[in-house]
């Protein structure tokens, strides 16, 4: 490795990042830190994916990442919509609400007020 | 980053504000504020849905709380001349109603939460995937060991590293930079870098997230450290209670090796270094450097005195950095922005930001980071939501069982580690436990001394029995028989576990005791004197008592009361035998009808 | 795996001792370390037993009683206290009918403290072998154990 390897890698990374948004149209991220799972995160991921696939979805690809600091509204859970660059960010979500968000705003294209994040709650 | 912007600027990036081309309102504020060179002055932030989407595009600003509806690019030249700039609102493009207030209240708490944040440790956790390394890379990861390791010598970095300012993040708040050149000067052929992951101190948990949500800046700022003192290998020590964090970082080692960050010939520049994980087994003290440095060596934590500190003597008795992994975490930045950009954040001694834990009774729990020099309010009330369930505020505990209690009246104090001591409490790793009314001040001294005696390791005398005299007296106040005597001995005690033990936990652990007489006393007086606890938890010094008129006589109080001390009949008010009651709140619990009454 | 397996894996320095510990104690039936195993120990890495007696005793994870087949480490930290971790401790100590550090008659559990979990925001919390739960109430711990449960039957 060296620093134009770097560069390289670097690049073909954001371009893939472009490319994600433009192939799915939806980019579901779930919090899996530590405070996630321990809320339920590992069972809101499943049922994403488990949703998804036996809904047969396409253009929606199911991601992990890491702890934004709300612990009191794990497992949170990011939708992104492609067009977009801020995500929508659902809180204190479960496999019930999981599916909801995967009917109403993934296959629905609107957005469940209810689980939305909102500081100050 | 540098200076505090006057307005912040929020435009709604809801999916219909979009449709009506935000963006374009966004693009069009950024090129008027260029144009008018106050860049610096006006924070643009997008925001989610802010609900009125038929009046689109929509914009907030603060502080004046302005609402502007439809907006065009056209309208932005106007409302940036003469609103920005000269303070007088553009009336026309006003929205005043009530839905707009009600709007304004809610986007205030959520503006609060994000706005007073400023993200540099945590920048990709939660954002990245952390098991894809080249996520990190994409996120601009390991630039800053190529741009060191190709263009600076160890020297530059150690000056970078001291002119930013940066100060340790595990507790004590000693210059980092400083460490590091001690290491670097230190004359040996064998020198190790060592990151502190045994967060060991209760109420603290950023190092666990930066490990699980963002493990390779970890790894860049240990290679960062070891090519500035000379060291060609590192440790991470984390504790056993940490599964999923040691998994991560295990699994981010092998990708860095996969990738030529780690091992032989990094960048091609001949310089080589590796990282193994050593993990803990429950141990509190082997937060503590000497403590941590025999435990690597798979020993007993036991602290030894310094000097020699661990910069000379420390694993196997070869130079030692230590670090803590927030420290650790912010070396990139530092490399890739610059030491004035991380030094013009933060307050005169402290730079940089700082990561918080916010947890106990607060509204919104969890982690936030913000810059050194934020009030404790702002802390607790802005973004933590304050107190939840209309609650009233008692005290915050800062650092841990090092920490301290700190009342009402301190709470606009700019955090920083100077002003935190001046307080009675620390910055610690940067846990902050609220405390409402319902919290006993004494019991809570008792419980922290509870912690620490439990978790000496033993070997000095002051720590290992100073602590348990300590509890003892705690304890008596708490059952209700203190006396007025054992608070000055109490103090006393304190200050001698304080200046004769042997390392940090014995040094720091009366400071809970101390923190709480100095601040709370009135609540030590009032279980000696009066027998009373305000807060009703002692149960020792609580009464309960059945209300006769409101009992129905339904006898589940009886039935559930575990030494049988409450007689009553059908049609008869139930009545507690005090003499036998032993204060357990089972009956208070269990009355289906609130007929019982605690004081 | 045996610890003659488990030893193989490693090289004969002290430095490897927690290691080593950890990797006997978590494939022990019952979870635990045997004075025969620590001799075992002693000899490979060519240190005295009692060395290596007093690193089993110093480390709270580290157990010479047999143990359960799932260990609940309930948090002791303040933050968990405040949000009354107490409660939990009584329903998990009147529903296993077990105190600290016991372990039930069907060596299903044992219970033990941790001085924290590191789960602060999600106080009160507890983890049961590797996996960690939260926002714990009097009636989720009791599910949760029963989930435990209900995998042995």
């Amino acid at each position: 490795m060296n620093l134009e390897e770097l560069r390289k890698l670097r690049e073909k990374g954001q371009r893939e990042m472009m490319q994600r948004s433009d192939n799915a149209k939806y980019r579901i991220v779930v919090g899996m830190g530590t405070s996630g799972i321990a809320a339920g995160a590992r069972e809101v991921l499943t049922t994403f994916i488990e949703e998804i696939n036996s809904r047969k979805i396409k253009d929606v690809v199911v991601m992990q990442t890491g702890e934004k600091g709300y612990s009191s509204k794990e497992p949170v859970v990011e939708v992104f919509v492609h067009e977009e660059k801020e995500p929508v960010v659902y809180g204190n979500i479960n496999p019930e609400k999981a599916k909801r968000i995967v009917t109403e705003h993934i296959v629905g294209g609107v957005i469940v007020e209810d689980y939305q994040v909102v500081f100050g709650d | 980053m540098a200076g505090v912007p006057k307005l912040d600027v929020l435009i709604c990036g809801g999916a219909s504000c979009i449709s009506n081309h935000s963006h374009d309102i966004k693009d069009t504020i950024h090129e008027e504020l260029k144009k008018k060179g106050i860049e610096e002055d006006v924070r643009v932030i997008e925001t989610g849905c802010m609900g009125p989407c038929e009046l689109g595009p929509v914009m907030l600003v603060y502080p004046d709380k302005v609402f502007y509806q439809r907006l065009k690019p056209e309208d932005i030249g106007n409302i940036v001349e003469n609103h920005f700039i000269k303070g007088r609102p553009v009336e026309e493009k006003i929205l005043v109603s009530e839905t707009t207030r009600a709007i304004i209240e809610k986007e205030q708490e959520d503006a609060d939460f994000f706005k007073k944040q400023t993200k540099i440790v945590l920048s990709n956790c939660g954002r990245i995937d952390p098991e894809n390394i080249e996520e990190y890379i994409t996120e601009n990861g390991y630039a800053a060991i190529g741009k060191i390791l190709t263009s600076s010598n160890p020297d530059e970095v150690v000056e970078t590293i001291k002119k930013s300012g940066l100060r340790g993040r595990g507790g004590g708040g000693f210059p980092t930079g400083r460490k590091w050149e001690f290491v670097k000067n230190a004359e040996n052929d064998q020198k190790y870098v060592v990151c502190n992951a045994d967060e060991g101190d209760p109420g603290a948990f950023m190092d666990r997230s930066v490990l699980e949500g963002d493990p390779h800046c970890i790894i860049e700022g240990m290679s960062i450290a070891a090519y500035a003192v000379g060291a060609n290998k590192g440790y991470v020590y984390i504790r056993a209670e940490y599964p999923l964090a040691i998994t991560r970082l295990e699994h981010a080692l092998e990708q860095a090796r996969e990738y030529g960050f780690l091992g032989e010939n990094i960048f091609e520049t001949g310089f080589s270094f590796d990282i193994e994980i050593r993990i803990g087994a429950g141990a509190f003290v082997c937060g503590e450097e000497t403590a941590l440095i025999s435990s690597i060596e798979g020993g007993r934590g036991n602290p030894r005195p310094r000097p020699p500190f661990p910069a000379i003597s420390g694993l196997w008795g070869k130079p030692t950095l230590l670090n803590n992994v927030e420290t650790y975490a912010n070396i990139r930045h530092i490399i890739l922005n610059g030491w004035e950009w991380f030094s013009s954040i933060g307050t005169e001694t402290s730079k940089g930001t700082k990561v918080f834990a916010l947890s106990g009774k607060i509204k919104n729990t969890g982690l936030i980071e913000v810059p050194m020099g934020t009030t404790l309010r702002e802390l607790i009330f802005d973004i933590g939501g304050g107190v939840p369930d209309g609650k009233k505020f008692k005290a915050v505990q800062l650092g841990g069982p090092s920490g301290g209690c700190v009342p009402e009246e301190y709470l606009d104090t700019p955090i920083d580690y100077e002003t935190l001591i001046e307080l009675g409490a620390m910055m610690g790793s940067g846990g902050v436990i609220v405390m409402d009314e319902d919290t006993c001040m004494v019991n809570t001294a008792r419980f922290f001394l509870d912690f620490t005696k439990s978790e000496s390791c033993g070997k000095c005398v002051p720590c290992r029995v100073g602590l348990v005299k300590l509890y003892d007296m705690l304890d008596k106040i708490v059952k209700g028989n203190g006396e007025l005597e054992d608070l000055d001995k109490l103090e006393s005690l304190c200050y001698s576990v304080k200046k004769t033990s042997l390392c940090g936990l014995g040094q720091t652990a009366p400071n809970p005791v101390l923190s709480t007489l100095k601040y709370f006393k009135n609540e030590y007086l009032e279980h000696i004197q009066d027998h009373t606890c305000r807060a009703k938890v002692c149960a020792d010094l609580v009464t309960y008592t059945i209300i006769p008129e409101a009992c129905r006589s339904c006898g589940i109080c009886a039935k559930n009361c575990p030494v049988d001390c409450i007689t009553g009949s059908k049609g008869v008010p139930y009545v507690i035998n005090q003499d036998v009651c032993i204060s357990c709140g089972t009956c208070y619990d269990v009355c289906p009808f609130d007929s019982i009454i605690k004081e | 795996m045996n610890t003659e397996a488990i030893l193989k894996g490693y090289e004969a320095k002290e430095e490897n001792l927690l290691y080593i510990l950890h990797d006997i104690q978590d494939a022990a039936e019952e979870h635990n370390l045997t004075d025969s195993e620590l001799k075992k120990v002693a000899d490979f890495l060519k240190i005295p037993v009692s060395r290596v007696n007093g690193v089993t005793g110093f480390y709270s994870m580290f157990s010479k009683r047999s143990r359960g087949k799932y260990i609940i480490r309930l948090c002791q930290s303040p933050p968990c206290y405040i949000k009354g971790s107490v409660n939990i401790y009584k329903t998990i100590k009147e529903y296993l009918n077990i105190s600290e550090n016991e372990t039930t008659e069907d060596r299903l559990f044992t219970l033990e403290f941790s001085s924290c979990l590191g789960v602060c925001g999600l106080a009160p919390a507890v983890m049961i072998n590797d996996d960690v739960y939260g926002n714990l109430t009097e009636k989720s711990i009791i599910e949760i154990l029963n989930k435990y449960q209900n995998l042995e039957e």
